[in-house]
């Protein structure tokens, strides 16, 4: 056994162990923190397939910014998460035929293919870097795809402010429209208060 | 050498594609199950949800380097977008809804039933 079918067994196993934990941890945490370990095993996976930016694109984005999304959100919840496992073992038997259909089918695809001797190779270089061939194919053939991923990406990001942006009731703010508006007529009364009573407003 | 001579050499190995698509299958059942088993915890469902979409690019950039092409690549890019947009907006509504109801338990979200 070569030195790379030992890391993909590795990767592999701990990418699969560490997503089984992610779906049974009793501590949302401790599935935050599993996540991260299938991610970054993932990406460990993909320089072997030779895709280094998308590993490095894995472990920025993932576990640099979605799992510590999960992580924050996890962590201000407060709510016991305890009686959220009720009802696990009740869907267990039903969620277990799911997965062993879904394994099965999967498996024969698999195993199908491993009939045609499907030797990997990484996509043709020429002498071009991965990040360099992945550029030269996003912004031509995929420009207007590219264009719209960031269109969902600032989607997202707007929907997410106005879905949890809370305006406090009493706080006072400037209004620079009405600071500005404001004459002498509107901002400005005289009075003639009579002596000992003083004004009330 | 570069990486990608490197790349290119250890590929050609014992490890061909059947044993990246296994993984991926593995990963993206586990996924199913933990929809299935975690159904009142929306957390670990969008956790379960992300796991899925890593099985579709573990499947997408095996078949990338399988065809000899680097298109497969580009639309697992476009998957992890649409991945972290989802968990964004999925996880606002998850704090919109704690904010509201004080529990994030979603059996009793039934607001817009009729």
């Amino acid at each position: 056994m070569d030195l790379l079918a030992i890391a993909f067994y590795l990767l592999a196993l701990v990418a699969c162990v560490s997503a089984f934990m992610v779906v049974i941890a009793r501590n949302p945490v401790h599935s935050v923190l599993f996540l991260i370990l299938t991610f970054f095993s993932s990406a460990g996976l993909f320089v072997l397939l030779g895709a280094e930016f998308l590993a490095m694109l894995l472990v920025v984005v993932y576990v640099g910014a979605v799992a510590v999304l999960f992580l924050f959100v996890v962590m201000m919840l407060d709510v016991d998460f305890g009686s959220l496992r009720q009802g696990f073992v009740r869907y267990l038997p039903a969620g277990g035929v799911v997965a062993l259909v879904l394994v099965v089918e999967m498996s024969l695809v698999a195993a199908a293919i491993a009939g045609k001797n499907a030797t990997l190779r990484a996509p043709s270089t020429n002498g071009v870097s991965n990040v360099e061939q992945i550029g030269r194919v996003l912004y031509t053939d995929y420009f207007y795809f590219f264009q719209a991923a960031g269109m969902v990406l600032l989607v997202a990001m707007i929907g997410a402010i106005v879905l949890t942006l809370r305006h406090k009731p009493g706080v006072k703010r400037q209004d620079i429209a009405a600071q500005t508006a404001r004459t002498e007529a509107s901002g400005l009364r005289l009075t003639k208060p009579a002596t000992g009573q003083g004004i009330s407003e | 050498m570069t990486s990608n001579a490197l790349a290119t050499n250890a590929l050609a190995s014992s490890i061909g594609l059947p044993h990246y698509l296994a993984v991926a299958a593995i990963l993206f059942t586990i996924g199913v199950f933990g929809i299935f088993v975690n159904r009142r915890n929306i957390i670990v469902v969008l956790m379960a949800i992300e796991l899925i979409l890593l099985a579709v690019n573990i499947n997408l950039v095996a078949f990338s380097s399988y065809l000899h092409e680097v298109t497969g690549q580009i639309f697992a890019m476009f998957v992890l977008t649409v991945a972290a947009a989802e968990a964004a907006v999925g996880l606002a509504i998850l704090v919109t809804f704690f904010r509201n109801k004080g529990d994030i338990a979603v059996d009793q979200a039934n607001v817009m039933k009729g």
